[in-house]
């Protein structure tokens, strides 16, 4: 989908993705898509409670970009961003466990759905503020300029976060700087309640933020091989000190803003329209019409996958909450600190 | 705090007198020169100017303009990547030209700067410090004069530090930069330019630890920032009355050095808490609740508060001289409260 909501030109089916590479996306999406299902699943049945910010129509934009990140480069995301968390590499049990508010989390149960941080996997901050990341990608960025590690940050967040000032600081900062980082804006069609359109008279956020002294460009985000040749060329010239780039990833949200909250203000045709064409399957049909992929191949990632989710939500509900002795610990790094 | 207290090293009086602004000058200095990992960033900060108030000059002729980094004018952005750099493990030193300007920056400063060690189970924390120029008493209107340390302590997860002398400055900030969690450093503009003892080289102060300025029998001063030496002036004034004041400078607010309050409370029992930051709701509405439930019973007199007056801080000089409490009102509640028995 374009950014006025045409067709986008077609492209050659060719890419440069190696057969491991498609297979690895792949995977990632389908955990992605296999944990929000299951999640989705025990919200409905009352299994388990939760905030849930669905990410169902998303998965390609971190699947596609963390093919080309490390572990060791850094990624902050928003409260809708389970998807960009299992793709960067936070373990599926401690991710679950920290939704379901668990000891076993990834931050014991405090932090939450909205909040979840693995600095091991490199996911340094997951916030519930719309725009709050930007400044802090920048920063972390900044680090590895002022260190001359060649690290990237990725900070993804929706068009809904193009609004608010601290994208607009963040973004002028780090092309100043030249600073390696991707903004990576999942252009969902929707900010919360309200319907891209309705909310700006911008048509294209790549020229707007191009504005600033960054590259900057629209990619169709619901197809791989797009993604995959955005993201790489961005992360590419991050990494060999070309500075900042602003991806314009169009996608759709399959759902309302959070579980269960209604989806009556989106056009229903649209969203038909987005359902019949969601990228999973999309892509799906491409690894075996295109690709040559063997559905049984599929089948098998498939599978797997949906144990393994199964499997740590089996975890999770098993395991405990925190404890009261864990309400006054990481306010500060000394208990003693704390006044009163 | 008792072992934190054996680690003040004690003032001499050879010392050097520097201002308070030379004194800040010289803790980053160190902290730079010790750890590559320490840097500045803020508006204006680089040489010649070398920030509004000159703390950071000649720092970018000694470090260079990658470690003393000008910004443009963003509080978000200032702020919110000294947070990102702090989350790589470095420990970044951020300057907020003005405190009123934390308005501005409260998303990063509250929702992410005070709560990201918390949201991630102790996963990630975030070492930075920033420094802020508090004004006051200098007409410079309701929105370049608020004392908002209220508000920083209201948020669980900052420390917040008000030096009230230079010597205490310097080891103060020396403290903030290599703390591992946030810590708000505000510089009282009417102090930064008064000269006092400062030892020379490496020097630190634990945070958490409150400071006798004045040591007496009657009543308690319990204070910071540009009202300690307002309260000293009071003590003078009413020593020739036979009056005698302590004065305790708490000199960081969190911690707070709670055990010092009531050992001078207990000892005194007469109470004024005395701030620049708005009464109504202000830190001395806690610091009084603490002292009257943990003393009930041993006060000789009803705990006492003096801050800003409920308004927005006016510009006539006038008006701003009876917004903020000073010397006469201080000496004022002072008397009534040792006259009360």
């Amino acid at each position: 989908m374009t950014s006025d909501g045409g067709t986008p030109p077609s492209r050659p089916s060719t890419s440069g993705l190696s057969d491991d590479a498609a297979l690895r996306i792949f995977r990632t999406m389908c955990t992605i898509r296999s944990a929000e299902d299951r999640i989705v699943l025990g919200l409905n049945s009352g299994e388990f409670r939760m905030t849930y910010y669905g990410v169902r129509g998303q998965e390609v934009i971190p699947a596609a970009v963390c093919e080309h990140l490390r572990r060791d480069d850094y990624m902050v995301t928003t409260y809708r961003g389970m998807h960009d968390c299992i793709a960067k590499g936070i373990p599926l049990d401690e991710l679950v466990a920290e939704m379901c508010g668990k000891v076993t989390g990834t931050s014991k149960g405090k932090g939450g759905p909205m909040h979840l941080s693995d600095p091991q996997s490199g996911l340094m901050v997951t916030t519930g503020v719309v725009g709050g990341g930007l400044p802090i990608a920048v920063g972390l960025a900044l680090s590895s300029k002022l260190r001359g590690t060649d690290q990237v940050t990725v900070v993804n967040f929706g068009d809904g976060a193009t609004s608010i000032g601290a994208t607009h600081e963040a973004c002028n900062l780090a092309a100043l700087w030249e600073v390696p980082v991707i903004f990576v804006c999942q252009h969902n069609q929707y900010g919360e309640h309200t319907r891209f359109a309705d909310f700006t008279r911008t048509r294209s956020l790549a020229d707007r933020f191009r504005g600033y002294g960054m590259e900057a460009r629209t990619v169709d985000g619901n197809s791989v091989p797009a993604m995959d040749e955005a993201a790489g060329e961005a992360i590419g010239r991050a990494r060999d000190g070309g500075g900042p780039t602003f991806l314009e990833c169009m996608t759709y949200r399959l759902g309302g803003h959070t579980f269960g909250s209604t989806t009556e203000y989106m056009d229903a045709d649209e969203y038909s329209r987005a359902e019949a064409d969601e990228p999973v399957a999309r892509y799906r049909r491409w690894l075996i019409g295109d690709r040559g992929i063997g559905e049984g191949v599929l089948h098998e990632i498939e599978d797997d996958v949906a144990a393994r989710v199964e499997e740590a939500v089996a975890a999770a509900k098993a395991a405990a909450p925190p404890g009261a002795d864990e309400l006054f610990t990481d306010v500060f790094s000394s208990q003693g600190d704390l006044p009163g | 705090m008792m072992d934190r207290r054996s680690q003040e090293p004690a003032g001499a009086p050879e010392d050097p007198a520097i201002t308070m602004s030379e004194a800040v000058n010289q803790a980053l200095d160190l902290a730079m020169a010790e750890d590559p990992e320490v840097f500045v960033i803020g508006e204006d900060i680089e040489d010649p100017i070398g920030g509004v108030m000159k703390g950071t000059k000649g720092l970018s002729t000694r470090y260079g303009r990658e470690r003393v980094r000008n910004t443009p004018i963003s509080e978000q952005a200032i702020v919110g990547a000294a947070i990102g750099a702090s989350l790589a493990g470095m420990r970044p030193v951020a300057e907020v030209m003005l405190m009123d300007f934390f308005a501005v920056a409260m998303d990063q400063v509250a929702n992410h700067a005070a709560k990201l060690r918390y949201m991630s189970g102790g996963r990630t924390n975030v070492p930075i410090t920033i420094r802020t120029s508090v004004g006051g008493g200098r007409q410079f209107g309701a929105q370049h004069s608020q004392s908002l340390e209220a508000w920083m302590m209201h948020t669980p997860g900052l420390k917040v530090v008000v030096p009230s002398t230079p010597r205490d400055a310097k080891g103060l900030l020396y403290s903030c930069i290599f703390d591992d969690d946030p810590c708000i450093f505000m510089e009282t503009m009417s102090l930064l330019f008064i000269r006092g003892p400062v030892p020379a080289g490496r020097f630190e102060l634990p945070l958490g630890v409150a400071d006798v300025k004045r040591a007496g029998e009657d009543a308690t001063v319990v204070t910071w920032g540009w009202q300690v030496p307002e309260a000293l002036a009071a003590a003078e004034v009413l020593s020739a009355e036979g009056i005698s004041v302590e004065v305790l400078d708490l000199r960081t607010l969190v911690p707070l050095d709670k055990e010092a309050i009531l050992a001078s409370a207990a000892k005194t029992g007469r109470v004024v808490v005395v701030h620049a930051a708005t009464q109504f709701a202000g830190p001395g509405a806690e610091i009084a609740s603490m002292v009257s439930h943990d003393l009930f019973g041993r006060l000789s007199a009803p705990v006492e508060r003096l801050g800003a007056v409920y308004s927005p801080v006016p510009y006539a000089s006038g008006l701003e001289a009876r917004h903020y409490p000073e010397r006469t009102r201080i000496a004022e509640c002072i008397r009534a409260l040792v006259g009360h028995s």
